[in-house]
C-alpha cells in the first residue's frame, strides 16, 4: 500500500479510526452490560495478558513502520539534504506579510520542489490547502539566525503527483494581526497560489 | 420537601458536620465546577463563532480577532488549571489522608491552594478579557513578549496570574509529599527509604524480579497504597511542570516590564527553537505525565473501591508508574515534528518511538482495571461504575488519536488542525478526565458530605448520558473537520467548515446543558446555605477523615 498525497491517506484515516472508535465503544458498552449480568458470561475471545501486551507493542511501533512505508514524504524529509530538487522556492515573512513569495508557481506533475521560509520576527507556519479546504502538507516557520545572522531555514520538500491549484496559509497562530481587526478575512492567506499540471485524474504522470 | 425548602436547605446536609479537611474539599470543588461552566462557555462562543455568519448568532464582536483569540488564549488557563487542576488536587488533598490514615499535613496551605488557584486563574482571565490578551497557551516565543500586537500591561496581569497558580500548585505539592512522609499513624516505624521506595514505584519492580528471579517478595505489604503510589509519582512531573512555567512566566516577565519602561529587550536573544523545546518539555508533563498517571492512579482506585478486591497484578502496575515517569519525561518531541530545525533523531526516538510506549502504558492500565472490575462481577451499574466506563472510553478513544498523529508521515498533515484539540485533546479531558474525576466525585460524595442523599438520581443519568454523547459528539465532528483540513488556532469567516462546527456546536451545547443539570442537582442536594456554609470557618479542625475504603464497596456488591 502506498498514499500518493495527503487526500488518499486522509481518507483511509477517517475509515479505519471510525471504525476502531465504533469498536472500542462498543466492547466497553458490552463490558458494562455483563458486569452487571449474575449468569455467568462466557468471554467471546480470552485475551492472554501478553499476548495484548505484544499487540500494543506491534501497534505502537508498526504503525510508525507503516506509515514509513505507505506514505512517501516521510523518507524524503528525513534525506532532504540529499535530494536535489526539481526547483526551489525561498522567501519570508514579516509583520505578518510574505517577503519576495512569487506571485505564483507553476508546478509539473512528479516534480520534486523545495519550499524554504525563514521569519524576521514570530513563529509561524507554512502550508498548502486544497480549494475545497483540505491540507496537502505544512510546517512551521520559526524566527531566529546562525551565528553570523543568517535566518535559519524552515525547509520542506514535496513532490506533487495530483493536479490541483492551492492555496498558502499561514498554518500557526501569530497574532490577531494576522487578520483584519473588523472582518476577521486572514490577511496571510495567498489565494490559488501554487497549480500542478500534467498528472493523469487519478493521479501520477501523465 | 418543596422546591424552595430543597434549594435553601438541601436534601440533609449539614455544613456545620464538616470537618476541617471535609470543608477544604468542597470548597476547591465548588470553584472547580465553577470554572468548568465558565470553561463550557467560552467553548461554546468559539465554536459558534467556527459555524460562520450564515449560522453565527452571537454578536460581531465576538468574531473580531482580538476578542476571539482572548477567549481561545484564557480557555485552557481557565479549564486544565482554574477547573481541573482545582478538582483533582481537592480530591487527593483529601485521598491521601483517607487512604494513608493520616492527617493532611496542612489545612491552612490547602485553603491557600485553591485561593491562589482561583485567583490566578481569575486574574488571566481579566488580562484577556479586559486587555485582550492573547499569546495562547502555547507562549511561542517571541509573541507574548510581542508589545505591537497585545498591551504589556495585560501581558504582565497575565503572567502574575498564572504565576499564582504555579505557586498553588507548589503548594498542593509540599502539602502531599509532606502528607506522604509524616511518620505517624500506620508510617509511624516507616523509614523515608522505605516510603521514597514505595512512592516511585520500585518496590513493585523488585518484587517483579525476585519473582522472576526465584526469591521471596522484597515487600508483601507497600508501604504506600497504589493510588497513594500513581499521586506520588504524577505530583513529581507536576513539579517540573511548575517550575517550568514559571520559568517561562519570569522570562515573559521579565521583557514586558523592560518593554513598560521604556527599555525594550531584544526577543532575538532567545531562540525560538530552544525556547520551544523548554517550554515543550515541560507542558507535555501535564498532558502526558500527571493527567495519564493520576487518571492510572484514579482508575486502579475506583476499581479497587467498587469491587472491595485487590487490584489485578498490582505489582505489574505499581512498575508501570515508575516507567510512565521515564516515559512522560522523553516524549516532548512529538509537539515539534513540524519545525524542520528539530533534529531527526529527537523526532524519531522522542517524538515517536518513546511516545508510542504511551499506547503500552495506558493500555495496560485499561487492562487493570477492567479486570479487576471483570473478576468481581456481578456488580451494580452505580453512577460511579458508569462514569469510570465512561472514563475508560475516552481515554480508549483519546490516547490512540494521538498516537497516530505522532508520526512523522501523519504529522505533516494533521499538525495544528482540529484533530489533536477535539478528537485527542478534548476527549481525553471532557470524557476520559472528567468521567473518571466524576466516578471518583459520586464514590467521595457520601464521606465527603457525610451521607448527603443526592437530590435526584435521575438527574445524574440525564447528567451522564448528555455529557458522554455531547463530549463524544462534539470531539468526533470536530475531529473531522481536522481531517478536512481545519486549523485549531485559526479564525475562519467564509463558513468553510460550517455543517461539522453546527454539529460539533449541538454536541457542545450537550456538554453545558449537562453542567447545568449537575450543578442543579448538586445545589438541590447541599441547599444555598449549605453552600455557604462550606465556605464559613469549620467548628471541627480534624485534617483526616477515618471511614475504612472497604466500606465503600460493600455499597457495590449485587
Amino acid at each position: 500500500m502506498k498514499f500518493s498525497n495527503s487526500a488518499e491517506l486522509l481518507s483511509f484515516h477517517w475509515v479505519a479510526y471510525s471504525i476502531y472508535a465504533l469498536l472500542i465503544i462498543s466492547v466497553i458498552a458490552w463490558f458494562g452490560y455483563n458486569l452487571t449480568r449474575k449468569e455467568k458470561v462466557k468471554s467471546i475471545i480470552r485475551i492472554p495478558f501478553y499476548g495484548y501486551i505484544g499487540f500494543l507493542v506491534i501497534a505502537g511501533v508498526g504503525h510508525h513502520i507503516f506509515t514509513y512505508n505507505a506514505i512517501p514524504w516521510v523518507s524524503q524529509d528525513i534525506t532532504r539534504h540529499n535530494i536535489k530538487p526539481d526547483a526551489s522556492y525561498e522567501f519570508s515573512i514579516k509583520n505578518h506579510k510574505w517577503i519576495d513569495m512569487p506571485k505564483h508557481v507553476t508546478v509539473q506533475c512528479g516534480q520534486t520542489i523545495r519550499f524554504n521560509v525563514t521569519s524576521h520576527d514570530l513563529v509561524y507556519g507554512f502550508g498548502l490547502f486544497r480549494q475545497d479546504g483540505s491540507m496537502v502538507m505544512q510546517m512551521q516557520v520559526n524566527p531566529g539566525t546562525d551565528v553570523n545572522g543568517i535566518l535559519e531555514p524552515n525547509d520542506i520538500l514535496w513532490t506533487f503527483n495530483h493536479n490541483g491549484v492551492f492555496d498558502v496559509l499561514s498554518t500557526e497562530y501569530s497574532g490577531p494581526d494576522a487578520y483584519d481587526k473588523h472582518t476577521g478575512k486572514d490577511l496571510m492567506k495567498v489565494e490559488k497560489w501554487l497549480t500542478v499540471v500534467g498528472c493523469k485524474d487519478n493521479g501520477g504522470k501523465k | 420537601m418543596s422546591f424552595m425548602k430543597n434549594l435553601v436547605n438541601g436534601t440533609n446536609f449539614d455544613a456545620d458536620s464538616l470537618n476541617a479537611l471535609q470543608k477544604v474539599t468542597l470548597r476547591a470543588v465548588v470553584m472547580s465546577f465553577l470554572f468548568f461552566g465558565l470553561v463550557a462557555i467560552e467553548g461554546m462562543i468559539m465554536k459558534i463563532v467556527q459555524t460562520g455568519p450564515a449560522v453565527n448568532p452571537l454578536p460581531e464582536m465576538f468574531s473580531h480577532p482580538a476578542h476571539y483569540f482572548s477567549i481561545m488564549t484564557v480557555h485552557p488557563i481557565v479549564g486544565i488549571f482554574g477547573s481541573t487542576y482545582q478538582l483533582v488536587f481537592a480530591a487527593f488533598m483529601f485521598l491521601v489522608p483517607f487512604l494513608t490514615k493520616k492527617p493532611l499535613y496542612s489545612v491552612k496551605l490547602a485553603n491557600a491552594v485553591w485561593l491562589l488557584i482561583t485567583i490566578g486563574t481569575a486574574l488571566a482571565w481579566i488580562a484577556a478579557f479586559v486587555w485582550q490578551y492573547a499569546p495562547l497557551y502555547t507562549l511561542y516565543w517571541p509573541l507574548p513578549a510581542d508589545t505591537e500586537q497585545f498591551s504589556a500591561i495585560g501581558g504582565i496581569v497575565f503572567i502574575i496570574g498564572v504565576a499564582l497558580i504555579m505557586v498553588g500548585t507548589l503548594g498542593f505539592i509540599y502539602n502531599i509529599y509532606a502528607t506522604i512522609f509524616q511518620r505517624v499513624g500506620v508510617h509511624k516505624d516507616k523509614t523515608t527509604k522505605e516510603l521514597l521506595i514505595s512512592g516511585f514505584g520500585i518496590d513493585g519492580m523488585l518484587n517483579l524480579w525476585h519473582k522472576l528471579t526465584g526469591k521471596p517478595p522484597y515487600s508483601k505489604e507497600p508501604a504506600l497504597a497504589l493510588p497513594v503510589v500513581a499521586i506520588f509519582r504524577g505530583t513529581v512531573d507536576t513539579f517540573l511542570d511548575a517550575i517550568v512555567i514559571l520559568g517561562a512566566g519570569i522570562l515573559v516577565l521579565v521583557y514586558l516590564l523592560f518593554d513598560a519602561g521604556g527599555h525594550p529587550l531584544n526577543v532575538a536573544a532567545i531562540d525560538a527553537l530552544l525556547y520551544k523545546n523548554y517550554f515543550w518539555w515541560g507542558l507535555d508533563l501535564v498532558a502526558d505525565g500527571l493527567v495519564l498517571i493520576y487518571v492510572a492512579g484514579s482508575w486502579y482506585l475506583l476499581a479497587t473501591l467498587i469491587t472491595g478486591q485487590k487490584l489485578f497484578m498490582e505489582n505489574v502496575a505499581r512498575a508501570a508508574l515508575m516507567l510512565e515517569l521515564l516515559v512522560s519525561w522523553m516524549v516532548w518531541s512529538h509537539h515539534l515534528l513540524a519545525d524542520q530545525g528539530q533534529p531527526e533523531m529527537m523526532k524519531l526516538i522522542s517524538g515517536e518511538m518513546v511516545t508510542a510506549f504511551e499506547l503500552l502504558t495506558q493500555g495496560l492500565a485499561l487492562f487493570i482495571t477492567l479486570v479487576t472490575l471483570w473478576k468481581a462481577r456481578p456488580l451494580k451499574m452505580t453512577m460511579e461504575l458508569k462514569y469510570l466506563l465512561g472514563g475508560l472510553v475516552g481515554f480508549g478513544l483519546a490516547v490512540p488519536a494521538a498516537i497516530i498523529q505522532a508520526d512523522m508521515g501523519m504529522n505533516r498533515v494533521l499538525h495544528n488542525t482540529q484533530w489533536i484539540i477535539m478528537a485527542h485533546v478534548h476527549i481525553a479531558l471532557i470524557v476520559g478526565l472528567y468521567m473518571t474525576l466524576y466516578s471518583a466525585l459520586y464514590v467521595l460524595w457520601p464521606i465527603v458530605t457525610n451521607n448527603t442523599k443526592m437530590y435526584s438520581s435521575k438527574l445524574s443519568n440525564i447528567h451522564f448520558w448528555m455529557y458522554l454523547i455531547g463530549g463524544i459528539g462534539m470531539g468526533a465532528f470536530g475531529g473531522m473537520a481536522g481531517l478536512d483540513g481545519m486549523l485549531r488556532r485559526h479564525l475562519y469567516v467564509h463558513n468553510e467548515f460550517s455543517t461539522l462546527m453546527t454539529l460539533a456546536a449541538i454536541c457542545g451545547s450537550m456538554v453545558l446543558i449537562a453542567w447545568f443539570i449537575f450543578l442543579f442537582n448538586i445545589v438541590m442536594s447541599v441547599g444555598i446555605k449549605g453552600l455557604i456554609g462550606i465556605f464559613l470557618p469549620a467548628k471541627d479542625k480534624t485534617a483526616s477523615y477515618g471511614i475504612e475504603p472497604e466500606v465503600i464497596a460493600e455499597n457495590h456488591k449485587e
